[in-house]
């Protein structure tokens, strides 16, 4: 089926989040919108899919005009969305989330699962999808679940698939057969608007690449344009993808971390005695999917997660059992995961936000009296320093993009002598110009001889960073490499295969030429782990 | 408007109290809507009551103008008392005004202790009991000692603030150490204070000799507040303008104010930022106590000079109407204190004048609260939500899609 917009704007109030916007994405062709948070991409595809009412513009499919009143007439009309946040209910099962809202029936009220079932099993079969119709939801890993929404779309025969973000939540593997599915979607005649802003990705997959930069299209290319040039159209200025930082030059171990173990409330073992160095002026990126202890580990060193065991010491000090500030006393600059649940106030202002773990220490407070002065010349030279984009630094943090708000967070912990920097997804959610920006600043600490310790799920970024790796597996160090190992062999580490398994598979793959597929996990490493599991609990 | 920037997307991440914070933090226009609204709807309710309108509406459509000027005169001629007696009027000039200030000291104090306790994220019920414990402490140390003038009122007003924060203090450490939830700890707390003083009015200790009702003995002379000549007015008022300037301080300028804010807001980012969360909500929770006791101070050793089993009154509850209204900022519940003295010193003078029921005047705060929960309502009245309707309306079909 061919879509086109013409002349899409949405406006809300003044503000336009889209703005004359022209796509044409034709029968069988995977059409890509590559454009920075906030550019107004989901705005779109909202609009596409009847969420949003279009303030000016028309939609054609196969050259009719159409309008949605709601996802329901979206649906009708072929147009099927997997939202970046899945919409299925974890108790469910696959075939009753995906019987839900067109339930078959016999008889009124009397649900006929069975005639889901089979046309799950079709699906499933034709795209090897391997998913099983009665598997709970909430047992499937999130690739799987991906799935069960793609189905979802394609049973109610959707001929245009818009995938928000798909790749987000999915480990490197996960993503390599999500574009595969994309492909073979293709093959069968169904259109994909794919939304993303990972370069790599989408140059690998899209037919036509259309750049959307504040809610304007900036540009349509071929998937023959450089990752360079992407950017460039994407941020609007010259950005350089490549930090070329100066190789490291560590000094001595000031930073270790010795068999330390976190229980979690369930009583499940979520960090399983994790030991690793970071040296003087080294940048260790702790890699891994989401979930697999990271958020325990920086927890356990701020000292908000109770240690059940193990060490933790910085230049010799003990941070165990130590308050969380005295471990920022002690000089250690963390940047929290979630920066608007850890990492701002966000009713509070900017130049609050800024100095948010400072507040009680000179020179912004004597005794209890704080000094506002001193604050709000601290911000005004932070938000210089920082690039912060704001027009006044009383505005609360949550007016604030989110580059800008992670630049707040950076700014505060960056802003004072450190003995050790924690950042946890540095630029989660940051626009790529925001990106390349706090990576430069993160080097820079390291080259003042920090020790950096750095926790991404973003393969780029690890490898953009590091210069080490560590690689986290179901809480434990799965292998600590080399900063410039490969994606392949860090792929095949994130998902459980011990380092040597892992650099031979790599080798093996590239020898013979072929694609990394997904490799099953070895069994022997999945039941070592399950039996580590299962005595913990 | 910020919000018609947005695209109307709700954010999972977002911490779920924003109701809260709405209702108790919002925008002063709400409150000052809220009241005007309030005050015509208690208009309307004295002029349908009002037995002038009733006889009139008999010939409603024979004479519609005697029903209309019967309505008229019935709701303006009540609030024209209400006004004659809290504020001024021709016979004793300003003396309601100084009858106001009085009646609205403890209402400020313990309003403070309420909005401060809003402010670190918690709903304070327990204004009541905390008074109670504090006008009892307060009130033992001026009938039972007998101290030098100066030092003894220091020590009532020092003994009052201590019993609040005890009082206050307890709840706070009750909900730090095992998460109970401070709205049904300060409910059970109000109980337990007010049998408490029950009982001890009962006992030798409190009782005033040759009384068999529970009454205590008038404090020492030293241990009350000065009064101004003439009138009810005394010294405690001065406290009170000084507790607010006091916590305004506190919020705005101390770093235990920047604690209570923060954890108020985020307790997750202040944490993460090396706060103390429990030692914040025990010491928040104190010093709301201590605020309430001085509610209690204002009583017994202001206006009422005696410890009865009824010093509280509706004290504590109206105190949460009053930090509401007031927007949680201690200059906001100072002046939202100083309405609902008027309110109370005013409403006398009402019912004897035109026997409009002081019962009108709760009805009018008890409208207030209900319009400051519901600020939408209060903006729909006066139309100031139209601009939002459309990104309201996407965003009604955006949830009726999930």
């Amino acid at each position: 089926m061919k879509l086109e917009l013409r002349g899409i704007s949405k406006a809300f109030g003044s503000f336009y989040a889209n703005k004359d916007i022209d796509l044409v994405v034709d029968d069988a062709e995977i059409h890509c919108l590559l454009g920075e948070n906030g550019a107004g991409k989901s705005t779109l595809m909202n609009v596409l899919y009847g969420l949003y009412q279009p303030t000016e513009g028309q939609i054609l499919l196969d050259g009719k005009p159409v309008a949605f009143n709601g996802p329901g007439d979206a649906m009708a009309a072929g147009i099927g969305m997997v939202h970046q946040h899945f919409m299925l209910i974890p108790v469910f099962t696959v075939a009753e989330n995906i019987a839900l809202g067109a339930e078959a029936t016999k008889g009124p009220g009397v649900l006929d699962l069975q005639v889901t079932r089979k046309k799950i099993r079709e699906i499933s079969d034709r795209y090897g999808f391997d998913v099983d119709p009665d598997a709970l939801v909430e047992d499937l890993p999130v690739g799987v679940q991906q799935r069960v929404e793609i189905i979802k779309a394609l049973v109610r025969e959707a001929k245009v698939l818009i995938l928000d973000e798909p790749t987000a939540v999915l480990t490197p593997q996960e993503t390599d057969e999500l574009l595969e599915i994309m492909r073979q979607l293709k093959a069968n005649g169904t259109s994909i608007v794919f939304i993303s802003h990972k370069l790599r990705e989408v140059r690998a997959v899209s037919d036509v690449i259309t750049v959307i930069r504040r809610g304007r299209v900036i540009d349509s290319v071929g998937a023959e344009t450089s990752t360079t040039e992407l950017a460039n159209l994407m941020v609007g200025r010259a950005v350089e993808l490549n930090l070329n930082k100066e190789p490291a030059t560590p000094g001595a171990a000031r930073f270790q971390v010795r068999g330390l173990s976190v229980v979690n409330d369930l009583g499940a073992t979520s960090l399983d005695s994790v030991s690793f160095d970071i040296h003087e002026g080294e940048i260790l990126a702790v890699a891994g999917v989401q979930g697999n202890g990271q958020t325990e580990l920086t927890e356990a060193i701020l000292g908000t997660q109770p240690v059940a065991a193990g060490s933790i010491s910085l230049d010799g000090i003990e941070l165990v059992g130590k308050s969380v500030k005295q471990v920022l006393r002690a000089g250690v600059g963390f940047v929290p995961e979630d920066r608007s649940v850890h990492g701002l106030v966000s009713e509070f202002t900017i130049e609050e936000n800024l100095i948010l773990d400072l507040y009680d220490r000179p020179p912004f407070a004597r005794g209890i009296s704080m000094n506002l002065d001193v604050m709000r010349k601290n911000a005004a030279a932070q938000i210089s320093d920082f690039d912060v984009r704001t027009d006044n630094q009383l505005n609360p943090a949550s007016s604030l993009s989110g580059g800008n708000q992670q630049k707040v967070v950076m700014a505060r912990e960056l802003s004072r002598d450190l003995k050790l920097f924690i950042a946890s997804q540095p630029t989660r959610g940051v626009d790529v110009g925001s990106i390349e920006f706090l990576h430069r600043r993160i080097v820079a600490e390291r080259d003042k001889g920090t020790p950096v310790m750095i926790v991404s799920t973003e393969l780029d970024e690890v490898m953009e960073l590091a210069d080490r790796i560590a690689v986290l597996y179901k809480g434990r160090v799965n292998g600590i490499v080399p900063g410039n190992t490969s994606r392949e062999v860090l792929g095949l580490m994130m998902a459980g295969v011990s380092a040597e398994e892992a650099f031979a598979q790599a080798d093996f793959a590239t020898s013979a030429n072929e694609p990394v597929e997904a490799q099953p996990v070895p069994l022997e490493t999945t039941e070592h782990t399950d039996t580590q599991e299962g005595e913990a609990q | 408007m910020s919000e018609t920037k947005a695209p109307v997307v709700p954010d999972p991440k977002k911490p779920g109290n924003d109701l809260f914070k709405s209702i108790t933090q919002g925008p002063g226009l709400v409150s000052v809507l809220g009241v005007i609204v309030a005050l015509v709807i208690g208009g309307l309710l004295i002029a349908v009551t009002d037995e002038k309108v009733g006889e009139t509406a008999a010939y409603l459509f024979a004479r519609p103008s005697d029903f209309f000027s019967a309505l008229w005169s019935a709701g303006t001629e009540s609030y024209v008392a209400l006004f004659n007696g809290s504020i001024y009027n021709s016979s004793q000039g300003f003396a309601p005004l100084l009858e106001t200030l009085t009646v609205s000291t403890p209402l400020i104090c313990a309003g403070l202790g309420v909005a401060l306790a809003f402010r670190a994220g918690m709903f304070n019920i327990g204004a009541q009991g905390q008074l109670i414990i504090g006008a009892t402490m307060a009130a033992y140390v001026g009938f039972a000692w007998h101290l030098p003038v100066v030092v003894h009122l220091l020590l009532v007003i020092v003994f009052g603030l201590l019993g609040g924060a005890l009082w206050g203090g307890l709840v706070g450490l009750l909900k730090a150490r095992t998460g109970a939830h401070e709205v049904i700890l300060t409910i059970m707390f109000n109980y337990v204070a007010l049998y408490l003083l029950d009982f001890l009015m009962n006992t030798e200790a409190f009782r005033r000799p040759g009384e068999t009702n529970p009454i205590s003995p008038i404090l020492d002379a030293n241990a009350v507040f000065p009064a101004l000549p003439g009138s009810r007015l005394h010294l405690g008022f001065l406290m009170a303008v000084l507790l607010t300037m006091g916590v305004a301080w506190l919020l705005n300028r101390s770093t235990i104010g920047f604690e209570f804010r923060a954890v108020g807001h985020n307790p997750h980012a202040a944490q993460t930022a090396g706060v103390n969360v429990a030692r914040s909500t025990i010491l928040a929770m104190a010093f709301a106590g201590a605020l309430a006791g001085a509610a209690g101070v204002a009583q017994v050793a202001g206006t009422e000079k005696v410890l009865t089993a009824g010093v509280a009154g509706s004290l504590g509850f109206d105190a949460i109407t009053v930090a509401l209204l007031g927007r949680s900022t201690p200059w906001g519940t100072f002046f939202a204190g100083l309405l609902f003295g008027a309110f109370r010193a005013g409403a006398v003078n009402m019912q004897i004048t035109t026997g409009t029921p002081i019962d009108i005047v709760l009805v009018v705060q008890s409208l207030i609260v209900l319009f400051i929960a519901a600020p939408p309502l209060v903006k729909a009245i006066f139309g100031l939500n139209r601009k939002k309707k459309r990104a309201s309306a996407t965003e009604s079909t955006q949830a009726g899609a999930k």
